[in-house]
């Protein structure tokens, strides 16, 4: 089964847990309705779409009310930890939660010690807690922007606000900055680095770029990013490779920005929308081509 | 069958264990009396602080530090501010020499402009200053600034160093105000 685990900006959410479903451009989970705006939402949406289209919906949602205080996000740490049985889940990936390392390590050792280890991405905080903690590389997927890819090619920086100018700045090559990041053990056995053209590399290089259709505004968006890690997610969960998975999610996360036809000042749920179209266009491409 | 490992005692790897101190930042005053006022303060509201002596790297201040939770930074700072006991300094234990991103990248979309600061981007409609998106960042405020701030007006919405909690809310704070600053030129 895929998981995913996040947090959602409602302080008084509690702790939501259960099978999720797209209804009306809202999700459903456990009696309770999530609007998708950005963040872990959008990734579920995205989800829940591209799983549609193979007539999968078996996603688990493990969610928390946090507004960055962090509260939620240890009550959620604290249900994997101690309560969660993690047996069953094939992909599990986790998104925005507060950064904290010890509890990071906790359920790294807890998914560690499992018979058979899930796929593991970490996206936004929970990837910048994997960075930190210096235990990257038992991840299978980080799907890190410009930004974020900058913070985990800086070995000291602990957080992405403190990543050093000389790495930050844009004349930085993104190849350069992946080898950096492999270099000091900060980066998963894969990366989607996201952006104008988007990336995806391991330790050997780089393996594919996808920079068509390049819809610009897109960059503008928010929750853009988290769709792509939610489309990626949901297909390898289906049992494609990774690098394939990302690849095609690079591509129907474009196609899907350009069905929706967007400026700046779009809403993600506009292109979340126009999801299953993109995946049946990707797929019938890639049979026709084969 | 229980599985062997389920009885052994868990030991952190020192790379582990080394890793968790880029959980803290270090909060620098002018005196001891400060330090005091300072962790009185942050326990009483119930932070996760300590008081240490400082690493070598910092010059300045008296012979006492705190150490906190990084990622709370801003809202730690608000607190403090508030209570007027401001700190002098405030570093990263991982790299005490390291300082908050002062890089922005700007980005001219037609109609709309972006600013970006590390990992946090900001979108206004130029003709009227509204912010059509937020986008970027990982921590859970994010999504809430986003909800607070989009579709207002740049110069009357509420400010991300206010009603933020996190670093990247710190990150978006920036962006704001050099959109700001951009805006009134």
């Amino acid at each position: 089964m895929l998981t995913i685990a996040g947090t959602v900006p409602d302080p008084d959410a509690g702790l939501i847990i259960g099978r999720v479903a797209l209804v009306n451009s809202v999700i459903r989970m456990d009696g309770k309705s999530v609007p998708v705006n950005r963040g872990t939402p959008a990734l579920l949406g995205a989800a829940i779409q591209t799983l549609s289209v193979f007539g999968k919906m078996d996603i688990q949602g493990i969610l928390a009310g946090d507004i960055g205080l962090g509260t939620g996000s240890r009550r959620l740490y604290q249900y994997l930890v101690n309560e969660a049985t993690l047996s069953g889940i094939s992909t599990i990936v986790f998104h925005y939660l507060q950064p904290d390392v010890d509890w990071h390590n906790k359920i790294l050792f807890k998914l560690n010690d499992m018979e058979v280890k899930p796929v593991m991405i970490a996206d936004a905080g929970f990837m910048y807690a994997a960075k930190m903690s210096g235990q990257a590389t038992h991840y299978d997927l980080f799907t890190p922007d410009a930004g974020e890819l900058a913070f985990l090619a800086d070995e000291i920086a602990p957080h992405p606000f403190y990543t050093r100018g000389f790495i930050l700045h844009t004349d930085n090559k993104m190849t350069d900055l992946v080898q950096r990041a492999y270099e000091h053990e900060n980066a998963a056995q894969y990366l989607l680095v996201k952006g104008s053209t988007d990336y995806i590399m391991n330790q050997t290089g780089l393996l594919f770029s996808v920079d068509s259709p390049s819809v610009e505004s897109m960059e503008a968006i928010g929750g853009t990013g988290d769709t792509l890690t939610g489309i990626v997610t949901a297909l390898i969960s289906t049992g494609m490779n990774i690098p394939e998975a990302a690849y095609a999610a690079a591509k129907i996360n474009r196609i899907a920005g350009l069905y929706a036809n967007p400026t700046p000042a779009t809403q993600v749920i506009e292109i979340i929308t126009q999801i299953p179209r993109a995946v049946e266009h990707v797929l019938k491409e890639d049979y026709e081509g084969a | 069958m229980f599985k062997f490992n389920l009885f052994k005692k868990k030991v952190l790897p020192s790379s582990v264990q080394d890793a968790s101190h880029a959980n803290f930042g270090i909060l620098v005053f002018e005196n001891t009396s400060e330090v005091i006022q300072a962790e009185k303060l942050l326990k009483s509201k119930g932070w996760n602080i300590s008081v240490k002596g400082p690493p070598p790297e910092i010059q300045s201040g008296c012979d006492l530090v705190i150490q906190f939770p990084l990622i709370e930074q801003l809202n730690i700072l608000r607190l403090l501010e508030n209570s007027r006991i401001e700190p002098l300094q405030v570093v990263s234990v991982a790299g005490p020499m390291l300082k908050p991103v002062d890089l922005f990248q700007v980005k001219d979309l037609g109609d709309f402009l972006m600013v970006r600061a590390a990992n946090m981007k900001l979108t206004i409609e130029k003709q009227t200053t509204l912010i059509v998106n937020i986008s970027g960042g990982g921590c859970p405020d994010v999504p809430y600034l986003a909800y607070e701030m989009v579709g207002k007006p740049l110069f009357s919405c509420p400010r991300p160093l206010d009603i933020g909690h996190t670093l990247c809310g710190y990150a978006l704070g920036l962006a704001f105000e050099e959109m700001q600053k951009r805006c009134s030129q």
